[in-house]
Protein backbone atom coordinates (compact mmCIF):
# COMPACT_ATOMS: atom_id res chain seq x y z
CA UNK A 1 0.00 0.00 0.00
CA UNK A 2 2.95 2.01 0.26
CA UNK A 3 2.50 4.49 3.55
CA UNK A 4 5.82 5.37 4.80
CA UNK A 5 6.65 6.13 8.50
CA UNK A 6 8.71 8.46 8.25
CA UNK A 7 10.93 8.15 10.89
CA UNK A 8 10.67 4.70 11.84
CA UNK A 9 13.56 2.88 10.85
CA UNK A 10 13.16 -0.76 12.79
CA UNK A 11 15.76 -2.79 14.11
CA UNK A 12 16.73 -5.10 10.85
CA UNK A 13 15.90 -8.24 12.27
CA UNK A 14 14.30 -9.66 9.69
CA UNK A 15 17.30 -9.72 6.98
CA UNK A 16 18.00 -13.84 8.55
CA UNK A 17 16.69 -16.06 5.28
CA UNK A 18 15.60 -18.62 7.95
CA UNK A 19 12.90 -15.62 8.40
CA UNK A 20 9.31 -16.25 6.92
CA UNK A 21 7.73 -12.93 5.94
CA UNK A 22 6.60 -10.77 8.65
CA UNK A 23 8.60 -13.00 11.16
CA UNK A 24 11.46 -11.63 13.75
CA UNK A 25 13.40 -14.26 15.59
CA UNK A 26 13.48 -14.41 19.46
CA UNK A 27 15.88 -15.99 21.65
CA UNK A 28 13.14 -16.91 24.35
CA UNK A 29 10.20 -18.88 24.20
CA UNK A 30 7.13 -17.51 24.81
CA UNK A 31 4.10 -19.71 25.77
CA UNK A 32 0.99 -19.36 24.00
CA UNK A 33 -1.95 -20.96 25.31
CA UNK A 34 -5.75 -20.20 25.68
CA UNK A 35 -6.33 -21.67 28.55
CA UNK A 36 -5.15 -22.89 31.46
CA UNK A 37 -2.22 -25.57 31.28
CA UNK A 38 -3.53 -29.38 31.69
CA UNK A 39 -1.95 -32.05 34.49
CA UNK A 40 -0.87 -35.09 33.13
CA UNK A 41 1.09 -38.06 34.83
CA UNK A 42 3.19 -39.87 32.39
CA UNK A 43 1.42 -43.00 34.19
CA UNK A 44 -1.65 -41.87 32.78
CA UNK A 45 -0.26 -40.63 29.38
CA UNK A 46 -1.48 -42.61 26.09
CA UNK A 47 -0.99 -41.82 22.36
CA UNK A 48 -3.64 -43.24 19.90
CA UNK A 49 -4.09 -43.24 16.63
CA UNK A 50 -7.78 -43.98 15.59
CA UNK A 51 -8.91 -44.65 11.63
CA UNK A 52 -12.00 -43.87 9.65
CA UNK A 53 -13.01 -47.78 9.95
CA UNK A 54 -12.63 -47.63 13.72
CA UNK A 55 -8.90 -49.20 13.95
CA UNK A 56 -7.25 -48.03 17.03
CA UNK A 57 -4.07 -47.91 17.91
CA UNK A 58 -2.10 -46.52 21.45
CA UNK A 59 0.63 -46.50 23.28
CA UNK A 60 1.62 -46.19 27.02
CA UNK A 61 4.57 -44.39 27.91
CA UNK A 62 6.72 -46.75 28.16
CA UNK A 63 5.76 -48.04 25.09
CA UNK A 64 6.02 -44.72 23.58
CA UNK A 65 9.65 -44.00 24.89
CA UNK A 66 10.33 -47.73 23.82
CA UNK A 67 9.70 -46.81 20.04
CA UNK A 68 13.02 -45.72 18.11
CA UNK A 69 13.61 -41.66 19.15
CA UNK A 70 15.13 -39.36 17.16
CA UNK A 71 16.59 -35.92 17.17
CA UNK A 72 15.06 -33.32 15.72
CA UNK A 73 16.68 -29.09 14.69
CA UNK A 74 14.11 -27.12 13.58
CA UNK A 75 13.17 -23.51 13.54
CA UNK A 76 9.61 -22.73 14.61
CA UNK A 77 7.38 -19.98 13.72
CA UNK A 78 4.30 -18.92 15.56
CA UNK A 79 1.62 -16.85 14.17
CA UNK A 80 2.17 -14.12 16.67
CA UNK A 81 4.84 -12.76 14.85
CA UNK A 82 7.70 -14.86 16.51
CA UNK A 83 10.18 -17.11 15.77
CA UNK A 84 12.97 -19.33 17.44
CA UNK A 85 15.92 -20.33 15.15
CA UNK A 86 17.61 -23.82 15.69
CA UNK A 87 15.27 -25.49 18.27
CA UNK A 88 16.61 -29.06 19.70
CA UNK A 89 13.84 -31.59 20.66
CA UNK A 90 14.02 -35.62 20.58
CA UNK A 91 10.62 -37.67 20.21
CA UNK A 92 8.82 -40.33 17.89
CA UNK A 93 8.63 -39.43 14.16
CA UNK A 94 5.00 -40.04 12.66
CA UNK A 95 6.26 -42.04 10.12
CA UNK A 96 7.19 -44.84 13.46
CA UNK A 97 3.94 -44.21 14.92
CA UNK A 98 1.62 -44.67 11.92
CA UNK A 99 3.50 -47.47 10.15
CA UNK A 100 1.03 -50.40 10.62
CA UNK A 101 -2.33 -47.87 10.24
CA UNK A 102 -4.03 -48.86 6.76
CA UNK A 103 -6.31 -45.52 5.80
CA UNK A 104 -7.95 -43.64 2.80
CA UNK A 105 -8.05 -40.53 4.57
CA UNK A 106 -6.39 -37.10 3.48
CA UNK A 107 -7.04 -35.61 7.21
CA UNK A 108 -6.20 -35.61 10.66
CA UNK A 109 -7.30 -33.65 14.22
CA UNK A 110 -5.20 -33.59 16.80
CA UNK A 111 -6.55 -34.44 20.15
CA UNK A 112 -4.87 -32.73 23.25
CA UNK A 113 -5.48 -32.86 27.24
CA UNK A 114 -7.67 -30.57 27.82
CA UNK A 115 -9.92 -30.55 24.83
CA UNK A 116 -7.85 -28.59 22.42
CA UNK A 117 -8.19 -29.77 18.76
CA UNK A 118 -6.33 -28.56 15.30
CA UNK A 119 -6.35 -30.38 11.88
CA UNK A 120 -3.42 -31.18 9.59
CA UNK A 121 -3.78 -33.04 6.65
CA UNK A 122 -2.10 -36.30 6.70
CA UNK A 123 1.07 -35.91 4.37
CA UNK A 124 2.15 -33.26 6.38
CA UNK A 125 2.61 -35.59 9.40
CA UNK A 126 4.43 -37.99 6.89
CA UNK A 127 7.80 -37.92 5.19
CA UNK A 128 10.03 -37.26 8.34
CA UNK A 129 8.39 -33.54 8.82
CA UNK A 130 6.42 -34.28 12.19
CA UNK A 131 7.01 -35.80 15.53
CA UNK A 132 5.98 -36.21 19.32
CA UNK A 133 8.17 -34.85 20.98
CA UNK A 134 8.73 -34.98 24.59
CA UNK A 135 12.12 -33.45 25.11
CA UNK A 136 13.27 -29.79 24.50
CA UNK A 137 16.71 -28.49 24.89
CA UNK A 138 17.70 -31.85 26.36
CA UNK A 139 15.03 -31.72 29.34
CA UNK A 140 11.60 -33.09 29.62
CA UNK A 141 9.09 -30.91 28.04
CA UNK A 142 7.87 -28.77 30.45
CA UNK A 143 4.09 -28.56 31.57
CA UNK A 144 3.84 -24.86 30.10
CA UNK A 145 4.98 -26.59 26.53
CA UNK A 146 2.80 -28.81 26.43
CA UNK A 147 4.84 -32.04 28.55
CA UNK A 148 4.62 -34.48 28.87
CA UNK A 149 4.46 -34.37 24.88
CA UNK A 150 3.65 -31.95 21.92
CA UNK A 151 2.84 -32.54 18.17
CA UNK A 152 5.62 -31.29 16.35
CA UNK A 153 5.04 -29.81 12.89
CA UNK A 154 7.18 -27.21 12.81
CA UNK A 155 6.81 -26.44 8.70
CA UNK A 156 3.38 -25.27 9.77
CA UNK A 157 3.00 -22.41 12.46
CA UNK A 158 3.33 -23.47 15.15
CA UNK A 159 -0.08 -23.67 16.67
CA UNK A 160 -0.43 -26.56 14.90
CA UNK A 161 2.17 -28.34 16.86
CA UNK A 162 -0.54 -29.08 19.75
CA UNK A 163 0.67 -29.26 23.12
CA UNK A 164 -0.22 -32.05 25.50
CA UNK A 165 -1.05 -34.22 22.50
CA UNK A 166 -3.33 -37.27 23.42
CA UNK A 167 -3.93 -38.72 19.94
CA UNK A 168 -4.56 -38.35 15.90
CA UNK A 169 -7.71 -39.11 14.92
CA UNK A 170 -7.84 -39.69 10.68
CA UNK A 171 -10.66 -37.93 9.14
CA UNK A 172 -12.29 -38.19 5.96
CA UNK A 173 -12.52 -34.10 5.19
CA UNK A 174 -10.74 -31.18 6.63
CA UNK A 175 -12.88 -30.20 9.69
CA UNK A 176 -11.56 -26.94 11.02
CA UNK A 177 -9.78 -27.47 14.82
CA UNK A 178 -10.03 -24.82 17.48
CA UNK A 179 -7.87 -22.01 16.34
CA UNK A 180 -8.88 -22.64 13.24
CA UNK A 181 -12.73 -22.24 14.20
CA UNK A 182 -11.51 -19.12 16.08
CA UNK A 183 -10.21 -17.03 13.36
CA UNK A 184 -6.91 -18.67 12.23
CA UNK A 185 -6.04 -20.12 8.83
CA UNK A 186 -7.27 -23.87 8.09
CA UNK A 187 -3.68 -24.86 6.80
CA UNK A 188 -1.06 -22.16 8.56
CA UNK A 189 2.13 -22.26 6.29
CA UNK A 190 4.40 -19.34 7.33
CA UNK A 191 6.11 -18.76 4.52
CA UNK A 192 2.52 -18.11 2.46
CA UNK A 193 1.88 -16.11 5.53
CA UNK A 194 -1.37 -18.07 6.09
CA UNK A 195 -2.49 -16.72 9.22
CA UNK A 196 -5.95 -15.41 9.43
CA UNK A 197 -8.94 -17.31 8.18
CA UNK B 1 -11.96 -9.09 4.59
CA UNK B 2 -10.43 -8.09 7.39
CA UNK B 3 -7.34 -10.27 6.91
CA UNK B 4 -5.88 -7.67 4.34
CA UNK B 5 -3.78 -4.79 5.31
CA UNK B 6 -5.30 -1.23 4.50
CA UNK B 7 -4.46 1.91 5.60
CA UNK B 8 -5.87 3.75 8.89
CA UNK B 9 -5.29 7.13 9.93
CA UNK B 10 -4.03 8.28 13.36
CA UNK B 11 -6.67 10.25 14.77
CA UNK B 12 -5.73 10.55 18.49
CA UNK B 13 -2.56 10.21 20.67
CA UNK B 14 -3.34 10.56 24.27
CA UNK B 15 -0.46 10.26 26.55
CA UNK B 16 -1.99 6.53 29.14
CA UNK B 17 1.07 6.77 31.72
CA UNK B 18 4.98 8.47 31.02
CA UNK B 19 5.55 4.76 29.10
CA UNK B 20 2.39 4.07 27.48
CA UNK B 21 0.16 6.34 24.69
CA UNK B 22 -3.94 5.16 24.05
CA UNK B 23 -3.85 5.70 19.92
CA UNK B 24 -6.88 6.46 18.01
CA UNK B 25 -7.48 4.70 14.65
CA UNK B 26 -9.83 5.20 11.88
CA UNK B 27 -9.95 2.77 9.21
CA UNK B 28 -12.79 3.21 6.85
CA UNK B 29 -15.05 0.67 5.99
CA UNK B 30 -14.49 -0.67 9.69
CA UNK B 31 -17.27 -1.97 11.09
CA UNK B 32 -16.52 -2.11 14.59
CA UNK B 33 -14.61 -5.04 16.58
CA UNK B 34 -15.43 -7.86 19.18
CA UNK B 35 -14.64 -6.87 22.73
CA UNK B 36 -11.36 -8.66 23.68
CA UNK B 37 -10.17 -8.79 19.62
CA UNK B 38 -6.60 -7.83 18.72
CA UNK B 39 -5.16 -5.87 15.54
CA UNK B 40 -2.27 -6.22 13.37
CA UNK B 41 0.16 -3.53 12.81
CA UNK B 42 2.77 -3.07 9.71
CA UNK B 43 4.95 0.00 10.13
CA UNK B 44 7.19 0.82 6.69
CA UNK B 45 10.56 2.44 6.82
CA UNK B 46 11.14 4.70 3.91
CA UNK B 47 13.46 2.07 2.47
CA UNK B 48 10.86 -0.59 2.50
CA UNK B 49 12.14 -2.49 5.93
CA UNK B 50 8.65 -3.82 7.44
CA UNK B 51 7.73 -4.37 11.20
CA UNK B 52 4.47 -6.42 12.30
CA UNK B 53 3.27 -6.07 15.91
CA UNK B 54 0.04 -7.13 17.47
CA UNK B 55 -2.31 -4.88 19.85
CA UNK B 56 -5.04 -5.35 21.74
CA UNK B 57 -8.20 -3.29 20.89
CA UNK B 58 -9.52 -1.66 24.06
CA UNK B 59 -12.64 -0.31 22.79
CA UNK B 60 -15.42 -2.65 21.28
CA UNK B 61 -18.17 -1.15 18.62
CA UNK B 62 -17.56 2.16 17.32
CA UNK B 63 -17.68 1.89 13.47
CA UNK B 64 -14.78 3.24 12.29
CA UNK B 65 -12.42 4.16 15.04
CA UNK B 66 -10.71 1.74 17.26
CA UNK B 67 -8.24 2.27 19.82
CA UNK B 68 -4.96 0.84 21.41
CA UNK B 69 -2.73 1.20 24.09
CA UNK B 70 0.78 0.77 23.09
CA UNK B 71 2.82 0.50 26.50
CA UNK B 72 6.52 1.06 25.26
CA UNK B 73 9.11 -2.10 25.38
CA UNK B 74 12.88 -1.47 26.61
CA UNK B 75 14.67 -1.89 23.37
CA UNK B 76 11.66 -2.18 21.62
CA UNK B 77 11.26 -2.21 17.84
CA UNK B 78 7.71 -0.67 16.98
CA UNK B 79 6.15 0.40 20.03
CA UNK B 80 8.69 3.00 20.71
CA UNK B 81 7.53 4.97 17.76
CA UNK B 82 4.32 4.34 18.28
CA UNK B 83 4.79 6.06 21.71
CA UNK B 84 6.91 8.71 20.82
CA UNK B 85 7.09 9.61 16.88
CA UNK B 86 3.91 8.72 15.85
CA UNK B 87 1.70 11.66 15.17
CA UNK B 88 -1.85 12.39 14.61
CA UNK B 89 -2.33 12.57 10.58
CA UNK B 90 -0.40 10.20 10.18
CA UNK B 91 -1.11 6.96 8.26
CA UNK B 92 -0.43 3.13 9.49
CA UNK B 93 -1.23 -0.34 7.75
CA UNK B 94 -3.55 -2.53 9.85
CA UNK B 95 -4.99 -6.03 9.65
CA UNK B 96 -7.83 -7.20 11.36
CA UNK B 97 -9.57 -6.79 13.77
CA UNK B 98 -9.31 -10.80 14.58
CA UNK B 99 -9.71 -13.52 17.29
CA UNK B 100 -12.48 -15.29 18.20
CA UNK B 101 -11.65 -16.84 21.32
CA UNK B 102 -10.56 -14.23 24.18
CA UNK B 103 -14.05 -12.35 23.32
CA UNK B 104 -16.74 -11.03 25.25
CA UNK B 105 -20.10 -10.99 23.38
CA UNK B 106 -23.06 -9.14 24.97
CA UNK B 107 -24.88 -12.09 24.67
CA UNK B 108 -23.18 -13.92 26.83
CA UNK B 109 -25.16 -14.61 29.75
CA UNK B 110 -22.61 -15.09 32.59
CA UNK B 111 -20.81 -13.21 35.37
CA UNK B 112 -17.38 -12.02 34.55
CA UNK B 113 -14.24 -12.23 36.40
CA UNK B 114 -11.36 -10.15 34.91
CA UNK B 115 -7.89 -10.35 36.46
CA UNK B 116 -5.61 -7.97 34.60
CA UNK B 117 -1.43 -7.55 34.93
CA UNK B 118 -0.17 -4.32 34.15
CA UNK B 119 -0.80 -3.46 30.65
CA UNK B 120 -3.01 -6.77 30.36
CA UNK B 121 -5.94 -4.26 31.07
CA UNK B 122 -6.48 -3.57 27.26
CA UNK B 123 -8.20 -5.90 26.15
CA UNK B 124 -10.07 -6.36 29.46
CA UNK B 125 -10.90 -2.16 29.59
CA UNK B 126 -12.63 -3.30 25.87
CA UNK B 127 -14.54 -6.04 27.35
CA UNK B 128 -16.07 -3.21 30.16
CA UNK B 129 -17.07 -1.08 27.47
CA UNK B 130 -18.87 -2.79 25.66
CA UNK B 131 -20.63 -4.53 28.84
CA UNK B 132 -21.16 -0.90 29.86
CA UNK B 133 -22.83 0.06 26.44
CA UNK B 134 -24.92 -3.08 26.36
CA UNK B 135 -28.29 -4.12 28.21
CA UNK B 136 -26.29 -6.75 29.43
CA UNK B 137 -27.30 -7.01 33.02
CA UNK B 138 -24.69 -9.28 34.15
CA UNK B 139 -21.91 -8.99 36.79
CA UNK B 140 -18.34 -7.73 36.07
CA UNK B 141 -15.24 -7.77 38.70
CA UNK B 142 -12.31 -6.45 37.14
CA UNK B 143 -9.00 -7.34 39.51
CA UNK B 144 -6.15 -4.92 38.50
CA UNK B 145 -2.37 -5.49 39.26
CA UNK B 146 -0.46 -2.88 39.47
CA UNK B 147 3.33 -1.84 40.22
CA UNK B 148 2.27 1.80 41.56
CA UNK B 149 -1.23 4.03 40.73
CA UNK B 150 1.07 5.86 38.20
CA UNK B 151 1.31 2.85 35.81
CA UNK B 152 -2.69 2.46 35.87
CA UNK B 153 -4.34 2.62 32.45
CA UNK B 154 -7.77 3.90 32.30
CA UNK B 155 -7.78 5.91 35.86
CA UNK B 156 -10.43 7.99 35.95
CA UNK B 157 -12.88 6.37 33.56
CA UNK B 158 -12.48 3.43 35.88
CA UNK B 159 -12.77 5.46 38.79
CA UNK B 160 -16.04 6.61 37.52
CA UNK B 161 -17.80 3.73 36.59
CA UNK B 162 -16.26 1.72 39.71
CA UNK B 163 -18.11 4.30 41.97
CA UNK B 164 -21.51 4.46 39.16
CA UNK B 165 -22.06 1.47 37.30
CA UNK B 166 -24.05 -0.85 39.17
CA UNK B 167 -22.68 -3.96 37.41
CA UNK B 168 -19.27 -3.02 37.50
CA UNK B 169 -16.52 -3.68 40.64
CA UNK B 170 -13.20 -2.61 40.07
CA UNK B 171 -10.20 -4.29 42.73
CA UNK B 172 -6.85 -2.87 42.37
CA UNK B 173 -3.84 -4.26 44.12
CA UNK B 174 -0.41 -2.53 43.67
CA UNK B 175 2.48 -5.03 44.29
CA UNK B 176 5.31 -2.04 44.84
CA UNK B 177 3.98 1.92 45.43
CA UNK B 178 0.78 2.47 46.95
CA UNK B 179 -1.57 5.70 46.63
CA UNK B 180 -1.67 8.20 49.58
CA UNK B 181 -4.16 6.68 52.24
CA UNK B 182 -3.84 3.23 51.06
CA UNK B 183 -5.15 0.98 53.35
CA UNK B 184 -2.36 -1.81 53.48
CA UNK B 185 1.78 -1.62 51.95
CA UNK B 186 2.19 -2.60 48.59
CA UNK B 187 3.26 -6.46 48.20
CA UNK B 188 2.92 -9.16 46.18
CA UNK B 189 -0.19 -10.87 44.65
CA UNK B 190 -0.87 -13.92 46.75
CA UNK B 191 -3.34 -16.99 45.50
CA UNK B 192 -5.48 -16.18 49.40
CA UNK B 193 -6.01 -12.16 48.16
CA UNK B 194 -6.52 -13.08 44.63
CA UNK B 195 -9.10 -15.80 45.86
CA UNK B 196 -10.81 -13.31 48.39
CA UNK B 197 -11.39 -10.15 45.47
CA UNK B 198 -12.77 -12.27 42.64
CA UNK B 199 -16.23 -13.68 42.17
CA UNK B 200 -16.61 -16.43 43.80
CA UNK B 201 -16.93 -20.61 42.17
CA UNK B 202 -20.22 -21.44 42.95
CA UNK B 203 -21.83 -18.33 40.75
CA UNK B 204 -19.94 -19.64 37.39
CA UNK B 205 -18.11 -16.75 36.56
CA UNK B 206 -16.31 -16.70 32.76
CA UNK B 207 -12.82 -15.79 33.26
CA UNK B 208 -10.25 -13.08 31.27
CA UNK B 209 -7.05 -13.28 32.55
CA UNK B 210 -4.06 -11.21 30.53
CA UNK B 211 -1.04 -9.81 31.55
CA UNK B 212 2.43 -11.70 31.35
CA UNK B 213 3.24 -14.88 30.94
CA UNK B 214 4.33 -15.38 34.57
CA UNK B 215 1.54 -13.77 35.94
CA UNK B 216 -1.18 -15.41 33.40
CA UNK B 217 0.76 -18.77 34.26
CA UNK B 218 0.59 -18.25 38.45
CA UNK B 219 -3.19 -16.77 38.42
CA UNK B 220 -4.31 -19.59 36.27
CA UNK B 221 -3.28 -22.41 38.53
CA UNK B 222 -4.44 -20.45 41.52
CA UNK B 223 -7.70 -20.75 39.72
CA UNK B 224 -7.77 -24.12 38.79
CA UNK B 225 -6.62 -25.40 42.20
CA UNK B 226 -9.58 -23.62 43.83
CA UNK B 227 -11.21 -25.39 42.10
CA UNK B 228 -12.88 -23.25 39.04
CA UNK B 229 -13.65 -24.93 35.99
CA UNK B 230 -10.54 -24.92 33.41
CA UNK B 231 -13.43 -24.29 30.70
CA UNK B 232 -14.52 -21.04 32.45
CA UNK B 233 -11.22 -19.48 31.75
CA UNK B 234 -9.81 -17.54 28.78
CA UNK B 235 -6.16 -16.32 28.98
CA UNK B 236 -4.09 -14.29 27.08
CA UNK B 237 -0.12 -13.63 27.22
CA UNK B 238 1.15 -10.22 26.72
CA UNK B 239 5.13 -8.95 26.13
CA UNK B 240 5.10 -11.84 23.09
CA UNK B 241 8.87 -12.19 23.94
CA UNK B 242 8.79 -12.14 27.90
CA UNK B 243 8.65 -16.05 28.38
CA UNK B 244 9.80 -18.49 30.55
CA UNK B 245 13.03 -20.15 29.30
Amino acid sequence: MGIISSGFHGKRRTDNPALPPGQYETASFPVLTAGPAPYIATADWEFFITTETGQRRAWTWDEFLALPQVDIRTDIHCVTSWSKLGTSWRGVSLDTLFEDMETTSEFTTAHSYGGYTTNVPLQDLLDGQAWVAWEFDGEPLERAHGGPARLLVPHLYFWKSAKWINGIELMPHDVPGFWESNGYHIYGDPWREERYS
Amino acid sequence: MSTLWRAADVVSGVPETESSRTIGLRVDGLNGNLAGQHIDIRLTADDGYTAVRSYSVATAGMDEILEITVDELTNGEVSPYLVRDLMVGDQLEIRGPVGGWFVWRPTDPNPVQLIAGGSGIVPLMSMIRAHEASENPSQFRLLYSLKSPEAGFYREELLTLSQESPKLTVDYFYTRKVPEGWPSPPKRLTAETLLANILQADVAPDIFICGQTMFVETVTEWLVRAGYPTASIKTERFGGTGGIR
